[in-house]
């Protein structure tokens, strides 16, 4: 398997001198092609820093950020934004779309400023909409969708373009249980199809979805476990 | 758990016999709580000598038939309408290992708490992989989905709990090194969770 996402080593200091906070301290992780990895940890262990640094969206004081064999440092600013319009897709807890843009407009837009015909970007969105189940939805704006179907144009939207790093923050946060659970499911299943996925989320019920979890305390990774089942049980045989 | 009434609510369906039972119970329950067949004899011999259940016949293989009375459908009627209760809770390892675990000088409180935490989440990660293959909408298959789901919420509320453990030590530890001044926060922790919501 080879790692989509890998951190070595990554420290990030916000602030200096006495005020100085460390937010992450010398946290290695990764993330490979296929697999979904839950980061765990109560309000300030760093989980959502982690997230910021895969995603480009801030520097490590320290260490490396790879994605997808590039190291983002390395980077300039034009080249880490088209890194991020390309390679990695969001997800955010508040859905973060644009209200006066259509679902099919909103997935759309990041593949158009990368430079894809509108004509194209429209038609791969409506493609992937109809992936994740509210192809009928396209033309709807937000404020006329459910809290579960903005989350899964968001989801449309992070993963067009065939993106292949999915960073999602407490993407479940406002939904009920079960809508929840069907936003699992479509991050699950677009890792199963070779996506890395992060989850950050304080839910053990969620983070129950992923591969590995990963839990953070201080700014430290403290443990971490594995994908091989203990045949704690099994199913019925009888079906 | 109650092996007299889920059998007896079994054969509320249909006559059965031993083996039969055995397996209509797992393939609503998984074999997360496993019945062996001779205790499935032994509560029915019981449930007949009190009368809930009548041995009726034997069938082309010899097997015995069991078929409920009618006082055994007005014991199902009462369990089903009957809360189970919660009055005794079972002996807790978990609540007793660390309530020793925070008295007995020289245990590392926080490493009991954290082997804990991805003990259950492993558990937890198993449960949830068996309950996204079990999509069904058959009642059989709903029925274990369901225990599934309880399996998920009873995992997830020990890993709740773990962690407010930890959060609750915590604070006990700064107050302790502490006394006098505010019972607030560290000089790291605080700044440290400002910064991470602004980060949303």
């Amino acid at each position: 398997m080879s790692a989509v996402l890998e951190l070595t080593d990554v420290t990030r200091v916000h602030g200096e001198g006495p005020a100085a906070v460390q937010a992450l301290r010398a946290v290695s992780f990764r993330a490979h092609a296929g697999e979904l990895v839950a980061v765990m940890g109560p309000s300030g262990s760093g989980k959502s820093t982690l997230l910021t640094l895969a995603g480009g969206l801030d520097r490590p004081t320290d260490g490396r950020v790879v994605v997808e064999g590039v190291e983002l440092g390395a980077l300039g600013n034009d080249e880490r934004a088209r890194m991020r319009r390309t390679s990695i897709g969001y997800v955010f807890q508040g859905f973060n779309l644009i209200p006066a843009l259509t679902a099919a407009e909103n997935v759309a837009l990041s593949r158009e400023l990368d430079g894809v015909a509108a004509r194209t970007a429209r038609a791969e969105a409506r493609r992937v909409l109809e992936e994740v189940g509210i192809g009928d939805l396209a033309d709807r704006f937000p404020d006329d969708m459910s809290g579960g179907q903005q989350q899964r144009v968001a989801i449309a939207r992070a993963v067009v373009g065939e993106r292949r790093l999915i960073l999602a923050d407490e993407p479940t946060g406002a939904l009920d249980t079960e809508t929840g659970e069907e936003i699992l499911r479509l991050l699950r299943a677009r890792c199963d199809a070779g996506a890395a996925g992060v989850l950050v989320t304080h839910e053990a019920r969620h983070a129950a979805w992923a591969d590995r979890v990963v839990f953070l305390r201080d700014g430290r990774v403290v443990d971490e476990t594995g994908a091989e089942s203990v045949d704690l049980l099994t199913e019925p045989a009888a079906r | 758990m109650s092996v007299k009434h889920a059998l007896l609510a079994l054969l509320e369906q249909e006559p059965m016999y031993g083996y039969q039972l055995r397996a209509e119970f797992e393939q609503r329950t998984g074999t997360t709580w496993p019945l062996n067949v001779g205790q499935v004899y032994t509560t029915l011999t019981r449930l007949e000598r009190d009368g809930l259940a009548l041995a009726e016949s034997e069938d082309a293989e010899g097997h015995v038939i069991y078929r409920i009375t009618d006082a055994g459908r007005v014991e199902v009627a009462t369990w089903f309408t009957t809360p189970v209760a919660r009055t005794q809770p079972p002996r807790d390892e978990l609540a007793i290992k660390l309530a020793l675990a925070v008295t007995v000088p020289g245990v590392d409180v926080g490493t009991v708490i954290q082997q804990q935490r991805s003990a259950t989440m492993h558990a937890l990660q198993d449960y949830t992989r068996l309950k996204r293959r079990a999509t069904g909408s058959e009642p059989a298959e709903l029925a274990w989905s369901l225990v599934l789901d309880s399996l998920v919420f009873a995992a997830e509320a020990e890993i709740r709990w773990l962690d407010h453990c930890e959060s609750r030590l915590r604070r006990a530890a700064i107050e302790r090194a502490a006394p006098t001044s505010a019972p607030t926060s560290t000089p790291t922790s605080a700044p440290a969770a400002a910064n991470e919501r602004s980060h949303r």
